[in-house]
């Protein structure tokens, strides 16, 4: 296979090189691989809620995204909310939607792969007995999370699959989902 | 000073080479360096292939056939050339092969300590020490088990053993059986154990698929054909990665059976994801068994398709026809956490891989994760070599049959060093020489006896 000349021509917008040269860069100074990943949250009324995003540590120091994002969070109308936003539940979905199909772009690139088109669908099934504490057997979250791609590329199905399944090795989002975490909740 | 610490410890012998670990990867050594008529000697904390001996349970058979079974300058000539040996037959094996060769083995030789001295190493065992220019370390990979740190909050009502410990399902009581890891071993505990009528959940992460026969040929066989087995240390993307992966999913019985996810299913062992958290009793999985298996099935597809354009182009027309394999079943959704009690688990088993042990070693060569830094068996210190870890030096190098190529390389670069050291440093006459030599660059505890005086 001839990966140099295939790799001139590939360009899925993933800056590779820097990506790789990271990896170098951070094998030797582990210290510089800690971030840490912020968002702040403010009630609005009812279930309503404004989030944002800017600024994470990382590299050894403060960092800050170009501009504060913004999400409106709350529930539908026939939870008799105001449906100002997507539900936090979704927002979970987003996260590991944008994770695994980020994923799949920085590996098509790596590997010389041209996407065209990936578009992930997700879909989740929660039983909201849980939240309603109407049956305590029946967990809050997700019972399962099914994602469907469907995916353009210069490749063989085979070479697809693997994309994806190598996305879903290297996705902090998919961890996150699939493996337990230590939460803290403190009041200040 | 010096002189009272070589009191101690009396002076077993002065040797160019010590050679510590008499298993296949030492013997073969001891034959290149007899060869090359370098004076060495076999430090061995046991018998002739100890490990095989004393540190694998019963059932084990080899996951390589008779046929690859070879050492340098020796190999399996008996009938069954497709079988798989037993671990009496490996141990008779090496056993033959200490003897055909001659090979200079201290036995019930245990080393304590290896360090530097001016002119090499001292090493010291429970019989003495020696003093030599060269160490090879051939002491095994697989010394010690690698048990999650989690695995420490496992309940003490339930028994928790190693794949090291475990021999036959007769050490567990009559419950259920939690096995962790599903690898060659994980998977040959899961079979063995459910067959003895224990009810068995077997906790699955990354894993490498294969059959045991393909196209009628064994898998080792396709492995040797596609180069696969010599791929080399220095040719391979992520060659840390490539240490560190699991053995392939193979058992070696008379029938050539495949061992695979799916035939243990039909067995009734149920899967679960990764081992993830265990907390007040209760197991937690991770919920990516179904990512894992569909990247084990993956990844065989694209090994028999790499073995068929291979075969296609040689003409190897007398193979029968390729085939595929059902995918791995994986239930709709598989249980995320196990109550121990609740589910009357008796027994958890950590097949969660080994590591070397080079706890005796007390040479500044590791680093920061506690591995050995080495260049294919060359440690970043001068004189001293390791063999037989995954991947020292090729896919191969920790079977049987890839220590050949191994030692020949290093054998090579061994002499040409002890060619250089002999010219530039040769031993003292005396033996003052040798401690003032040695003090020189002794651990500090000698340099702390030094001021006593």
């Amino acid at each position: 296979m001839n990966q140099t000349a295939t790799a001139i021509k590939v360009d899925n917008g993933v800056n590779v090189e820097a990506l790789l040269g990271a990896r170098e860069a951070l094998t030797a100074t582990p210290e510089a691989a800690r971030f840490k990943w912020r968002a702040t949250c403010s009630w609005v009324n009812g279930t309503h809620s404004k989030s944002t995003v800017q600024s994470f540590f990382g590299l050894g120091a403060e960092q800050t995204h170009k501009t504060e994002f913004r999400y409106d969070a709350d529930h539908p109308e026939i939870f008799a909310s105001e449906d100002k936003g997507a539900t936090p539940v979704e927002y979970v979905l987003v996260g590991l939607a944008s994770c695994l199909t980020a994923g799949i772009a920085a590996v098509a690139q790596n590997r010389g792969i041209q996407l065209h088109s990936v578009k992930a669908t997700l879909e989740a099934g929660m039983d909201i007995q849980g939240i309603l504490g109407i049956d305590a057997d029946v967990r809050n979250g997700f019972d399962g999370i099914k994602v469907t791609f469907d995916i353009d590329a210069d490749a063989s199905k085979d070479d697809i699959a693997a994309l994806v399944a190598q996305s879903q090795k290297r996705s902090a989002v998919f961890d996150i989902v699939t493996n337990p975490t230590n939460v803290a909740v403190e009041i200040r | 000073m010096i002189h009272e610490a070589l009191r101690r410890e009396p002076l077993a012998g002065t040797v160019d080479v010590v050679v510590i670990g008499a298993g296949h990867a030492g013997l073969a050594m001891s034959r290149c360096l007899s060869q090359r008529s370098i004076d060495h000697v076999i430090l061995e904390r046991g018998e002739v292939a100890n490990s095989w001996r004393h540190e694998r349970w019963d059932s084990l058979r080899l996951l390589t056939p008779n046929w690859q079974s070879r050492l340098p300058d020796y190999g399996y000539t008996g009938p069954d050339r497709d079988g798989y040996m037993t671990m009496p037959e490996v141990v008779a094996f090496i056993e033959q092969y200490a003897k055909v060769i001659d090979a200079p083995v201290r036995t019930g030789t245990t080393v304590t300590s290896v360090a530097p001295t001016d002119r090499g190493y001292r090493v010291v065992t429970d019989k003495g020490q020696w003093r030599c220019r060269v160490v090879v370390a051939a002491s095994g990979a697989n010394s010690i088990p690698s048990v999650p740190t989690l695995g420490a909050a496992v309940p003490k009502s339930v028994q928790t053993l190693t794949a090291k410990d475990y021999r036959h399902p007769g050490q567990l009581d009559d419950r259920g059986v939690l096995i962790v890891g599903a690898s060659a071993t994980g998977l040959q505990l899961a079979d063995e154990i459910s067959r003895s009528g224990r009810l068995v959940t077997l906790a699955v992460g990354e894993h490498i698929r294969m059959p045991r026969v393909y196209r009628g040929m064994d898998i080792q066989w396709w492995l040797d054909a596609l180069g696969i087995l010599d791929e080399r240390y220095d040719k391979v993307d992520d060659i840390a990665r490539a240490r560190a992966l699991p053995s392939p999913q193979l058992v070696g019985t008379s029938q050539r059976e495949t061992l695979d996810l799916n035939a243990l299913r039909q067995r009734g062992v149920e899967m679960v994801g990764r081992l993830v958290g265990v907390d007040a009793g209760k197991v937690q999985f991770s919920g990516s068994l179904r990512s894992h298996c569909a990247m084990a099935d993956l990844k065989l597809r694209r090994l028999l398709d790499r073995g068929d354009i291979w075969a296609k182009r040689c003409r190897k027309s007398t193979l029968p026809p390729p085939q595929r394999y059902a995918a791995t079943h994986v239930e709709d959704s598989p249980r995320l956490q196990l109550d121990l009690a609740r589910n009357r688990i008796g027994s958890v088993i950590w097949a969660t891989g080994f590591r070397p042990d080079y706890t005796w070693l007390h040479v500044p060569v590791f680093d920061r994760m506690g591995r050995l830094r080495h260049d294919g068996g060359i440690v970043d210190a001068p004189g001293l070599y390791v063999l037989g870890l995954n991947f020292l030096r090729r896919r191969k190098s920790s079977f049987i049959h890839g220590a050949e190529d191994d030692v020949r390389d290093l054998s090579f670069h061994l002499a040409t060093y002890l060619r250089r050291q002999r010219a530039s440093r040769p031993w003292p006459q005396r033996a003052e020489e040798f401690a003032e030599d040695e003090s020189a660059t002794a651990p500090a505890r000698y340099h702390q006896s030094q001021c006593v005086m």
